[in-house]
């Protein structure tokens, strides 16, 4: 059975792929650290790890707090990318911790972490969420039909399907909001993961609740707001196209075509 | 200290408590005390699928599931409650899709089917198309679905509030419950909720492994909670080894990747699993999978300059059904590993994934405080509890159909039974259990760190009680655990703070893997038989005449306060099918 992929790194004699021997390196992190309990000031603090440059931002910010100071404080949970929990600003970036490398992000230099921006710091890097949730809960994210329920499931095409795939994806990370100039000087803007979550049943063809919607977000503090940074976008660790999918919310406001 | 009172408490919400929760708002006062925000929930890392006999792309129906799930663990199952999981699992997806989930969709429009593990055609004739799925992320799109459905109903949360008890009170002789105890992350307050009915939904118990797909946070506090006031847990030894974890990491590789053609290899490039199962090859049962992986392995056939793993191979499928079938994990193998799915193959091992045991609960979701006898007002649904579906070995797609049968069944059971019972006197200082818990950890100022005993739990968990277990084994974790525990008492924390203590947290969630770590051996120890996810080198074969029935483990505590674990066991409910030998 041909397997050549398999055969190629063995036969050259290298190490498979991903997997080089690599010496552990001394990285410095550079840590916002905010405690009321303590003070009301926040300041940075610094930590030296020995660490293998493949590991997470996250399994370093958990050496930290295992091996040398219990008190450093920030919500996580699955470890890949998945639940949302670990959004903060590394090296002035809104990244997941459990998402980014130490490799990819020059290790050669201290590492900054930091709350994300323009939501309450609570401590250290966990932030108030209640703001970002309620403007969620804002734009109606649920499927609002009429008329009597089918037997069956909904009919629904691959291509009406494939229209809002992209927006389904989110998972509430708040990596596109917090990094958001207009949410940063205007907390009441709804900011671009609920636009996200608004899209995705303005463009699900099983959805009536539409019109509902983009009035809500023809607000003052609705989509008119965004400036088009791209911000956002770059942000999104799930590869959303974020700035996109304002767009079309907007188009859609023109026609009210959706 | 605080009182609250509620009709139906629901601990955790992940896809068990939200589905129950959208039944229980409808039908009474409900409170969801969960430790994560909604959205965190484990649920949401499922890949695969989720199974029902919908028949939209082949033949198939309700009885062949059943007789599937009922094979796939090892006849350990509960044959009436997986008839109850087959049968309404169709409704169960249909509910969800008009609920708005964006399943995959059939070129007519319907929802997609695809191949899954041990899922099969007219009682194992070859595989069916039988888990309904949206990409590879079909547990975030229920979790997110049940959210939204929750935000519909206007269901109240408390977020970031962790239960650390269980508060019971007998009345006329019957142990009922009375509500639940909880902390506060925000605050460090702590909290009674009164209620007349409370469901566990608080998720699996997996961190007591090192290597596992489970997230951080699930550390079976809620079967801890039930065991330490004297409830039995059920068959906690039957623990399931996904096949394809990323290998070190355990992140999962959904065995999807295998039901869309992928195929394990080991260092000769060998398709191995044919050798192990014939007819179903790489989609034989997941502990059977593991189990070859293994064998391959310990044959000298792995892989690496360690030969510690071997290959998942995709690199002969398209690209794009690569991505559109499975985005996510190709790109988990991207940024964790640095490899292309495309062209390389991806180093894989089992890795630690499901508790098939826990919390003893009927059909209606009511948890059990012996092999018959319900406790009042307590239910519990999804990983938690044990009702049992998955018998020894749970088939892959039929969780997140548990999640959402069960939960919907104790959602509705619970309200119900909230609706005309009265609430139950809580117990005198309701909250002193906890209160000197916490007290005791803030204050404490011994040598013992969390993350030391944490490391060498998982370390005799993976080494000990994983794929292989004997006899010798077992009794090494089993001492080590013990160990381990009297080191616990002599732990201490750094943070000493009210805020967000998650340093305190943690060393709580530690001590509830501890006392689940050693049930588990237990009850592994004393079952002299090989079954499911329960392997036995001593005891290589199933031995139905002594082990056909369900581990019952109690606390006791002696009259020194010394503590131990007395086993019980339950028979199995057979009702269609006779034991066979099990096959793929
Ligand atoms: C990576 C992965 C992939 C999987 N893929 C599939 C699949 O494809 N198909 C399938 O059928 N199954 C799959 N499974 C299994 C399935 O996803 C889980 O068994 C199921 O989702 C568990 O749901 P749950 O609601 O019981 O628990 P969870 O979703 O884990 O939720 C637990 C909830 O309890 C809360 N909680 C925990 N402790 C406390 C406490 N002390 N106080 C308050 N709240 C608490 C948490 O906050 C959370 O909300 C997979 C599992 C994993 C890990
Ligand atoms: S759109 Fe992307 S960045 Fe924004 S909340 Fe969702 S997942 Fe996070
Ligand atoms: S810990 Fe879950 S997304 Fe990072």
């Amino acid at each position: 059975m041909a397997t050549p992929t398999l055969d190629k790194a063995a036969e050259a004699g290298q190490p498979e792929p991903g997997f080089a021997d690599s010496p552990y390196i001394t990285v410095t992190f550079r840590i916002r650290r905010f405690n009321p309990e303590v003070s009301e000031e926040a300041s940075w603090q610094d930590f030296q790890l020995e660490i293998d440059p493949k590991e997470r931002v996250l399994d370093a910010l958990h050496k930290i707090k295992w091996e040398l100071d219990g008190s450093l404080t920030f919500r996580r949970s699955c470890a890949h990318g998945i639940c949302g929990s670990d959004a903060m600003r590394i090296n002035g970036r809104n990244r997941l911790a459990c998402k980014t490398l130490i490799k990819d992000i020059n290790p050669e230099k201290p590492i900054t972490v930091e709350a994300i921006k323009g939501l309450t710091v609570l401590k250290d890097l966990v932030v108030d969420m209640e703001p970002f949730f309620q403007a969620y809960r804002d734009v109606m994210p649920f499927l609002i039909t009429t008329g009597n329920e089918p037997t069956r499931e909904r009919r629904q095409s691959a291509e009406d399907r494939e229209r809002f795939d992209d927006t389904t994806k989110c998972i509430l990370c708040a990596a596109c909001t917090s990094s958001c100039p207009v949410f940063w000087n205007d907390g009441q803007y709804f900011g671009p993961a609920a636009i996200v979550n608004a899209h995705r049943f303005i463009f699900d063809s099983r959805d009536e609740g539409g019109e509902q919607r983009l009035e809500i977000l023809n607000d003052k503090d609705g989509v008119w707001r965004c400036r088009t940074t791209f911000n956002c976008s770059e942000a999104c660790p799930r590869g959303i196209e974020v700035t996109k999918a304002i767009q079309e919310v907007k188009r859609a406001l023109i026609t009210r075509r959706f | 200290m605080k009182i609250h009172k509620y009709d139906t408490v629901i601990v955790g919400a992940g896809g068990a408590g939200m589905r129950a929760a959208i039944e229980a708002t409808k039908r009474s006062r409900t409170a969801v005390l969960t430790k994560l925000y909604p959205t965190r929930s484990h649920t949401g890392a499922a890949q695969g699928g989720m199974a029902a006999a919908l028949a939209n792309v082949e033949e198939d129906n309700w009885e062949w599931h059943t007789f599937d799930t009922v094979k796939g663990g090892d006849y350990l199952v509960d044959q009436d409650a997986a008839e109850i999981l087959a049968k309404e699992a169709i409704d169960s997806v249909l509910d969800l899709e008009k609920m708005g989930l964006p399943f995959n969709r059939t070129p007519d429009g319907t929802i997609d089917q695809r191949r899954f593990g041990g899922h099969s055609r007219n009682h194992g004739e070859a595989p069916v198309r039988r888990s309904c799925y949206a990409a590879d992320r079909t547990g975030h799109m229920i979790l997110q679905t049940l959210y939204q459905n929750c935000v519909k109903e206007g269901v109240e949360f408390f977020n970031e509030f962790y239960v650390l008890d269980q508060l019971i009170t007998e009345v006329d002789g019957v142990k009922k419950s009375a509500g639940v105890v909880a902390y506060e992350l925000a605050t460090g307050e702590i909290h009674v909720f009164q209620a007349k009915a409370v469901i566990y939904a608080s998720g699996g118990c997996g961190k007591f492994f090192k290597v596992t797909s489970n997230a951080h946070t699930l550390t079976g506090d809620g079967q801890a909670a039930v065991y330490r006031r004297g409830l039995p847990l059920e068959d906690m030894e039957f623990f399931q080894f996904h096949p394809t974890g990323i290998w070190r990491m355990g992140i999962l590789l959904t065995e999807g990747a295998r039901g869309e053609g992928g195929i394990l290899r080991n260092k000769d490039g060998e398709r191995f699993m044919e050798k192990y199962a014939p007819v179903m090859k790489d989609l034989a049962s997941r502990d059977v999978v593991s189990r070859s992986i293994y064998t391959e392995i310990r044959e000298g056939r792995g892989c690496g300059p360690e030969g510690d793993h071997v290959y998942l191979d995709l690199t002969h499928l398209p690209p794009e059904q690569l991505d559109a079938k499975l985005p996510d994990i190709t790109e988990f193998a991207r940024t964790y590993l640095g490899i292309e799915p495309y062209t390389d193959p991806i180093p894989i091992q089992p890795t630690a994934h499901y508790a098939m045991g826990g919390i003893p609960t009927n059909v209606e979701g009511e948890v059990l405080a012996d092999n018959t006898t319900v406790v009042p007002g307590l239910y519990a649904a999804g990983e938690v509890a044990c009702v049992s579906v998955h018998g020894a070995n749970r088939l892959g797609t039929n969780s997140l159909l548990d999640i959402n049968v069960f939960g919907r069944r104790a959602g509705i059971a619970a309200a119900e039974y909230s609706a005309t019972a009265d609430f139950v006197e809580l117990p005198e200082d309701p909250a002193k259990l906890v209160q000197e818990q916490v007290e005791r950890l803030r204050t404490a100022t011994g040598s013992e760190r969390v993350t030391e005993i944490r490391k060498e739990l998982q370390e005799t968990m993976d080494a000990n009680v994983m794929v292989f277990r004997t006899e010798q084994t077992i009794k090494t974790a089993v001492e080590k655990i013990g160990e381990l525990r009297e080191r616990y008492l002599n732990v201490s924390i750094q943070d000493k703070g009210k805020r967000f203590n998650t340093d305190l947290l943690e060393a709580i969630e530690l001590g509830n893997l501890l006392d689940l770590a050693e049930v588990m051996a237990v009850s592994a120890l004393a079952r002299k038989e090989s079954r499911g996810g329960h392997y036995r080198e001593d005891y290589p074969n199933r031995d139905d005449v002594n082990f056909m029935r369900h581990t019952m483990a109690y606390r006791e505590v002696g009259d020194d306060g010394a503590e131990s674990i007395r086993l019980d066991y339950k028979p199995v409910v057979q009702t269609r099918y006779q034991p066979m030998e099990r096959k793929y």
